[in-house]
């Protein structure tokens, strides 16, 4: 990127950044929040960093007067002050410090959006971030802010320009202002030589509903990192995600859900479609703050095993330190149900579809949870692609 | 034309559960079968259709001239043959509309589509006749459907797939009058020259409503009296000890 034109705080941000991801250690196994990964995955040695990418922009035409949807380069340059205000504000939590730093030093451009109080913008803002070339890498930026009242739903998705190995390493902050709505998709779709990193920090204010969804279809091998806080009452955290690997695809998940304050809710789902010689790991924790009284915290993480070639790992967890709350968590790895299989059968369909139609309805049990028709059709018309794959 | 079990063996692993059973269901009519609990009448029905819990050790089920048992559970379906489970299986995620139209789909012919518009239309026409709300159309297989929401929902998926022979096992269970008499007038819309019913209760009441032609008594994995439709009304005034006397026909 030309430095030249962005903001004076930022080149200093980077500079920084680049030092911290220098001085912080590669993940190894006594990292906790690296347990079960693929730490080869974390191996970046000769990769070179894509001056800037190729971002395809999808605004509503009737965006609303007020509403700002730029480039992340572009907004910088323009709104500077505020995307200061909003952007990587906390620390990455979850294991990847390091590649947050690495991000943030190397960042390719992305997208910003503000929405700004009593604003709602109905239909989705979409973007497309494309990975192009041997062993290049892209970290691409997504910064969404709802203030007061405000609504928007965005779909980022990730791709390839070709079937080169390149790296996608990913944030997105999200900033739900009080009683506002903000939804958030993302569909990683990278081929199948490639590595994902993504980083997600949700910030879910008083009466406020953020969703926070994604969907891991392509790359060799993704982590997610997903914070959800909740910090006024009445905040609404969903976590959603689907994946479906196959091959030898690994999909590595961990989540955390914060209740700092009394009266907050947040119910997270996790589901994973396993194929062939694929993994899937998840790790999840709920905290509730002392004090975070009254608060509703569900997690559930479930693998649906569609061979016995698979594996799955699951360490969900909890640490609660207040009264009068309402938690669950659970995890589940297992293959089709077999009354569920027989009974479709029985009705005549065969048994490759029968498998299929239950494998689909699985993950649609997760995105249904968008209750939007329009991020429910593009997520599903993504799935359908993805078991038109699968032999 | 008929559904023909002829000499029928079957059981659970080593444990003979039918034990020579006879039965033709001719085409244009109902068949109704009771008996105790252990007589094998659940599993008549899931030997005919082939659920993979039960081995046949010999005689053999035809339909039509086709031989059932050398088919596998989804090919005896689509052939023709339909079972109404007494405790039909939930299946979340997959929308009920979805499950009938993958059904109908596996019976189309190679390269034709299933039309969207058509089916939908169907599917209103049928649940309407069983006053079933739009709603079940969205909702997940049977998941948090009430009993009788659920055998209504296995009429549906019969009058929607309109198969050859049907077998209803134990529908009338757990299900109040109202609710029987619309899954009565869901079997009574199909009734037709070209479709046989076999119908197995537990209760004459639901003969009231879906009037037999033939009614057979079954006892220990064989029937054991058959007769017309009086039959049924005698066996729920006296009971089945006659079972113990000797005067038995068609053993």
């Amino acid at each position: 990127m030309t430095t030249s034109t962005l903001p004076q705080w930022f080149a200093a941000a980077q500079q920084e950044a680049w030092e911290t991801y220098q001085s912080l250690p590669t993940p190894n196994r006594k990292h906790e929040t690296w347990r079960f990964s693929n730490l080869k995955q974390l191996d970046f040695d000769g990769i070179q960093f894509a001056a800037t990418e190729k971002l395809d922009l999808e605004v509503p035409a009737d965006l609303p007067a007020g509403v700002i949807c730029l480039p992340l380069l572009e907004a910088l340059e323009k709104h500077s002050d505020l995307v200061e205000k909003y952007f990587m504000q906390n620390a990455a939590e979850l294991g990847s410090a390091k590649y947050a730093a690495l991000h943030r030093a190397k960042l390719t451009n992305g997208l910003f959006v503000y929405v700004p109080a009593n604003v709602q913008v109905e239909k989705p803002i979409k973007v497309t971030h494309t990975v192009a070339g041997k062993n290049t890498a892209i970290c691409p930026h997504t910064l969404i802010v709802t203030e007061t009242g405000a609504k928007v739903s965005v779909v980022d998705k990730f791709v390839s320009a070709d079937e080169e190995a390149g790296i996608c390493i990913a944030v997105n902050d999200l900033i739900a202002g009080d009683n506002s709505e903000l939804n958030y998709v993302a569909i990683q779709d990278l081929n199948e030589q490639s590595r994902m990193i993504q980083i997600n920090d949700t910030t879910v204010s008083r009466d406020a509903r953020a969703k926070a969804f994604t969907l891991n279809i392509g790359a060799a091998w993704a982590r997610n990192e997903a914070y959800s806080r909740m910090i006024g009452e009445g905040a609404h955290s969903d976590m959603l995600s689907v994946g479906i690997p196959y091959g030898t695809q690994q999909y590595d998940q961990r989540t955390y859900q914060h209740h700092a304050v009394p009266h907050t809710y947040s119910d997270l789902l996790y589901k994973n479609t396993l194929y062939a010689n694929s993994k899937s790991v998840f790790s999840g924790l709920i905290l509730v703050d002392a004090g975070a009284h009254y608060t509703d915290a569900y997690q559930t993480c479930r693998n649906l095993m569609m061979e016995d070639t698979t594996e799955a790992n699951s360490m969900p967890g909890l640490e609660i330190n207040a009264d009068q709350v309402k938690c669950s968590h659970g995890s589940t790895a297992s293959p089709i149900n077999d009354d569920e299989i027989s009974y479709l059968l029985a009705r005549g369909i065969r048994p490759r579809d029968a498998r299929r139609l239950i494998a689909k309805g699985f993950s649609a049990e997760a995105y249904e949870r968008l209750k939007d028709a329009e991020l429910i059709d593009i997520v599903h018309d993504a799935i359908e692609a993805k078991f038109a794959r699968i032999v | 034309m008929s559904l023909i079990i002829n000499d029928l063996h079957a059981g659970i692993e080593d444990m003979p559960i039918l034990k020579g059973l006879n039965l033709e269901i001719p085409k244009g009519e109902v068949h109704a079968i009771m008996g105790p609990n252990g007589s094998g009448k659940s599993t008549l029905s899931k030997v005919i259709t082939g659920h993979d819990t039960y081995e046949v050790a010999s005689g053999s089920v035809t339909m039509d001239g086709e031989d059932l048992l050398e088919m596998e559970v989804d090919e005896r379906s689509r052939e023709g043959v339909f079972l109404a489970f007494q405790y039909p299986a939930e299946v979340p995620g997959v929308s009920n509309a979805n499950f009938i139209r993958a059904a109908m789909e596996a019976r189309q012919p190679e390269g034709e589509e299933l039309d969207a518009v058509a089916f939908y239309k169907n599917l209103y026409a049928k649940m309407d006749i069983l006053d079933m709300d739009r709603k079940f159309t969205s909702r997940a297989v049977n998941e948090g459907f009430s009993g009788g929401e659920k055998k209504r929902n296995e009429i549906l998926q019969m009058m929607m797939l309109e198969p050859k022979y049907c077998i209803l096992d134990e529908t009338d269970s757990g299900l109040d009058i109202d609710a029987l008499k619309i899954v009565a007038r869901g079997v009574n819309a199909m009734r037709t020259t070209e479709r046989g019913f076999l119908v197995i209760t537990h209760y004459q009441r639901l003969l009231d409503y879906i009037q037999p032609d033939v009614v057979h008594v079954m006892a220990d994995g064989k029937i054991v009296k058959s007769g017309g439709k009086e039959l049924a009304l005698e066996l729920e005034a006296s009971g089945y000890d006659f079972l113990k006397a000797d005067d038995l026909v068609g053993a």
